[in-house]
């Protein structure tokens, strides 16, 4: 039995992606630069994918603007937004301690170049509030960066009234919701939204694309200079192929998005549910306010990158925070975000599922799982020292 | 290409010597929870002769089969021959190591001389200090 686990690190593409993404590349190969027909024929087909993804995010089509992908949106938007405010004398940040790299190291960069940035608390169920964003706000404030979701412990923000703060402040408010969409409903307008990115392969799309929404009215910088492709804000001839299957999977995401949301969500519980009968375990990320497919759990006493091997091998395929599955020293940044201490960091497994995955997998998880966190404890000498007294138990 | 070779994977899926020795001669134990490994070793000597071996690790893949390799190569070995075991002899016993996870060998070779060290202590025999340097458990090490 193979179980694929990990659909927050990416999906595979569904069938209507993969169709959509073939015939683009055998019939739609002009340049939508193009003045002649075939090219014009590859416009058409890159207006009607971004009718398609407008429609699913609220907004009009000219509001959205196709990237390499949620990354290289992240980066634009940021970049943009602080550039903007640098102009008006503001250089002030607001974001949170758990956002997605992408967003994390643009800030960082940003620091550099002299802009100060304010990183939220997000609490220990992974939150951050509107009344922190509202205290936060100063008057040289150019942008509030939050993620509409967190990529590794799943808990989701309250972003319309992030949104209704930040419109009510006229500070620029971005969301990094590439965990978000075609998960959950978004409407940019009702929600305040004024820049929104996205990734295609997050939703059953292909990897190497997706979007930026950004708000008319505001002010968008390029970050890649060329020609006068996407209004002039992001320079390259258009990925058609993979802008239309991104456009055929999102609309098939979000026509499916409550009948979907409904399965993953139960099959979601049920593996909370099992996975929490194991001894000394918690659950991370708010249990309520939570995407429908992510499980995110620390084991006391074991590491996380032996957990993923032996449940590997076992045919689960999952993810952890641990530092050693990073290659880096320190465990994952979300974690000791929400106040996980290194020790217990270490030994963390996150399981993200799709409305692909079936109640026997989640069953089959449920049975293995507990098998091998108790397989590896019997050889971890930190177990037999919390069970003999000789270390306190953390979780 | 696999995260591991055949022999780390091996080692991994099914350690050698697993477990604790009660009334071990020396006991050795390195690195700790924080950095995400710990392992620590337990010798039984007779005349000299490291007649049993276990070992317990908490950590990563190649932090248990470092492990594994380890007390397979000292096994039955006298003390001297267990001092002559170095990190970049386990790491090449396992087919090569990723090179971020070599300190993973190295704290196999910091924990079998810390046990030696132990059982040295434990009964009153005299050795050279500076054949057990001071370990600083440092990840950038090879």
């Amino acid at each position: 039995m193979q179980i694929y686990a990990d659909n927050a690190a990416t999906t595979k593409m569904s069938k209507i992606a993969l169709d959509t993404m073939v015939s683009a590349l055998n019939d739609l190969y002009g340049n939508p630069s193009s003045l002649h027909s075939v090219g014009q024929q590859a416009k058409e087909a890159l207006e009607e994918a971004r009718a398609t993804v407008a429609s699913c995010l609220g907004c009009e089509p000219r509001e959205i603007y196709f990237t390499s992908g949620g990354s290289e949106a992240d980066n634009q938007a940021i970049r943009s937004a602080a550039h903007q405010g640098a102009k008006k004398g503001k250089k002030h940040i607001i974001s949170t301690a758990f956002e997605h790299h992408a967003v994390l190291h643009t800030l960082k960069r940003l620091e550099k170049e002299g802009f100060e940035v304010t990183l939220l608390d997000v609490h220990e169920n992974g939150m951050v509030s509107a009344q922190q964003v509202k205290e936060a706000i100063r008057p040289d404030t150019c942008l509030v960066t939050i993620m509409y979701a967190n990529n590794e412990i799943g808990s989701v923000m309250p972003i319309a009234e992030i949104g209704a703060v930040c419109r009510e402040a006229k500070v620029p408010f971005h969301t990094d919701a590439v965990q978000a969409v075609g998960h959950l409903a978004i409407d940019v307008k009702a929600q305040n939204i004024d820049m929104l990115s996205l990734s295609g392969h997050k939703f059953h799309g292909p990897k190497g694309i997706g979007a930026l929404y950004v708000r008319r009215g505001i002010l968008l910088e390029n970050l890649i200079d060329g020609g006068a492709q996407e209004r002039g804000k992001r320079a390259g001839t258009e990925n058609l192929p993979a802008i239309c299957s991104m456009a055929a999977a999102l609309k098939d995401a979000c026509d499916h998005l409550e009948e979907n949301a409904a399965k993953v969500s139960a099959l979601r519980d049920r593996l909370i549910a099992g996975l929490s009968t194991i001894p000394h375990c918690a659950l991370n990320g708010d249990p309520v306010h939570r995407l429908p497919g992510n499980v995110s759990f620390c084991f006391e006493g074991i590491e996380g990158e032996s957990l993923l091997l032996l449940l590997d091998a076992k045919g689960i395929c999952a993810s952890s925070g641990s530092a050693c599955t990073s290659g880096s020293l320190d465990p994952s940044h979300v974690l000791l975000a929400i106040g996980r201490v290194h020790d217990v960091a270490h030994g963390s497994l996150r399981l993200s599922l799709c409305e692909t995955n079936t109640r026997e997998e989640v069953d089959y998880m449920i049975r293995e799982i507990p098998q091998v966190v108790s397989y590896l404890r019997g050889m971890s000498p930190v177990w037999r020292d919390l069970q003999t007294g000789k270390r306190q138990y953390i979780l | 290409m696999a995260l591991y070779s055949e022999k780390v994977m091996d080692h991994f899926t099914h350690p050698r010597n697993v477990g604790i020795i009660e009334n071990a001669d020396g006991v050795g134990e390195v690195g700790n929870a924080k950095c995400g490994d710990i392992m620590k070793i337990y010798l039984k000597i007779d005349n000299d002769i490291i007649t049993d071996v276990k070992f317990e690790t908490f950590g990563c893949g190649s932090a248990i089969a470092s492990s594994s390799m380890a007390t397979e190569m000292i096994k039955g070995k006298n003390i001297k021959d267990a001092m002559a075991l170095t990190n970049k002899a386990v790491a090449e016993a396992l087919d090569g190591l990723p090179a971020h996870k070599l300190h993973c060998s190295v704290l196999a070779e910091e924990a079998i001389k810390n046990a030696l060290k132990d059982y040295y202590d434990r009964h009153g025999i005299a050795y050279d200090e500076s054949l057990f340097p001071e370990s600083d458990h440092d990840h950038e090490e090879a």
